[in-house]
């Protein structure tokens, strides 16, 4: 019978020298990608699901506005406020707003300022529509739905 | 002479490192939030000069898909009562393919769609002459939810991407997916619009429902 037995002098344990580098590596994707959140959202941001999502190349032509209830409704009351940077605002103060963020950007883009309405789920069209009519006044027509993926049943 | 007693070793030790490193780490997993900036886009209508009268746009009732979403989020779709959206994307599908009543220009068109989309054409009289009459409307109240608006808008871009991808073979994922940025992927979007303008109408709320 043929011998299957061979010499295993295999040696047991893993080498864990180069385990703090891999964990380094993984240290430093996690600290470029982080970004500190430099402001505080005051109302509430259940983002809707969509399947059509569609990626922004340059992420430095979206202003953001968030939109729902204040999470303080007792400073500001329950109906769906408007932030924009880190103040809630009224409606007419966007026209405003658009064009100081279209200021921060160089002459080449400020056509394709792209406003991201981070909508919770909750709220209403009345006051979104409110928005995009001052948004339009403002002449930042391009906007972004914010929402997460969903996966569709075919 | 004195002597010190033993020699210090020379070498850090380094077996904590990878505790230290395993602690940032969890901190940062903790902290980070990939800015997530996806979405659908829309573009608005310019703003309505007050001195100008709005355009009088004469267009068939057939090339007008209508859904209507009211404070309830019940569904009215073209004059037919829903309780849903689900289905939809179908039927914008058919309503933006259907080639009733093709011009010359259109025909044209359809001669260079592949044959699967050529297919779908159900040439029924009472629906759109062509993909460039078509065009589908929403409209909602005031007090209608966003995220069932937002449903319908989604099913309607997924009509309208499925026709693109389908037209230069890929998957919409895949479509959807094209930047632009590089003179191939630009081809193949601006191939996959070519003719079938993205016709999707929102319509001022009115004023019914809500606040």
């Amino acid at each position: 019978m043929a011998k299957f037995k061979k010499k295993t002098k295999t040696q047991e344990s893993i080498p864990t020298s180069a385990l703090p580098d891999i964990i380094f590596m993984l240290l430093f994707f996690f600290m470029v990608t982080t970004v500190l959140r430099e402001q505080d959202i005051l109302v509430e941001q259940k983002i809707p699901q969509a399947t059509q999502l569609q990626k922004l190349q340059k992420k430095t032509l979206i202003s953001y506005l968030y939109i729902g209830k204040p999470k303080n409704t007792g400073l500001y009351g329950s109906e769906p406020r408007v932030q924009a940077n880190d103040a809630l605002v009224t409606p007419t103060e966007i026209v405003q707003w658009v064009n100081q963020e279209r200021d921060k950007l160089p002459e080449a883009d400020r056509g394709l300022i792209t406003i991201s309405m981070k909508v919770d789920k909750d709220v209403k069209m009345g006051p979104i529509s409110d928005v995009q009519t001052e948004l339009r006044n403002a002449d930042a027509r391009r906007v972004l739905y914010a929402s997460t993926g969903k996966i569709y049943q075919d | 002479m004195a002597k010190s007693k033993s020699r210090m070793s020379q070498e850090v030790n380094a077996g904590s490192m990878a505790d230290i490193a395993f602690l940032l780490l969890i901190f940062f997993l903790v902290t980070t939030t990939i800015a997530s900036d996806k979405g659908i886009l829309n573009i608005l209508p310019p703003k309505l000069d007050p001195n100008v009268p709005p355009p009088d746009i004469k267009k068939n009732e057939r090339n007008i898909f209508n859904v209507l979403i009211n404070a309830n989020d019940d569904l009215l779709v073209e004059g037919e009562y829903r309780r849903s959206a689900e289905g939809l994307d179908k039927e914008f599908k058919d309503f933006i393919l259907n080639f009733g009543a093709p011009d010359e220009e259109a025909a044209a068109l359809f001669n260079t769609l592949p044959a699967s989309l050529q297919g779908q054409a159900l040439r029924r009289p009472e629906s759109s002459d062509h993909p460039k009459e078509a065009v589908i409307s929403i409209k909602t109240n005031r007090g209608t939810s966003y995220e069932v608006f937002l449903e319908v808008f989604d099913l309607a871009k997924k009509a309208y991407f499925d026709i693109y991808a389908e037209r230069v073979g890929l998957t919409a994922d895949e479509y959807r997916a094209l930047t632009g940025d590089d003179e191939a992927s630009k081809a193949l979007q601006d191939k996959g619009k070519e003719g079938i303008p993205m016709a999707i109408s929102i319509a001022e709320p009115d004023k019914i429902g809500g606040n």
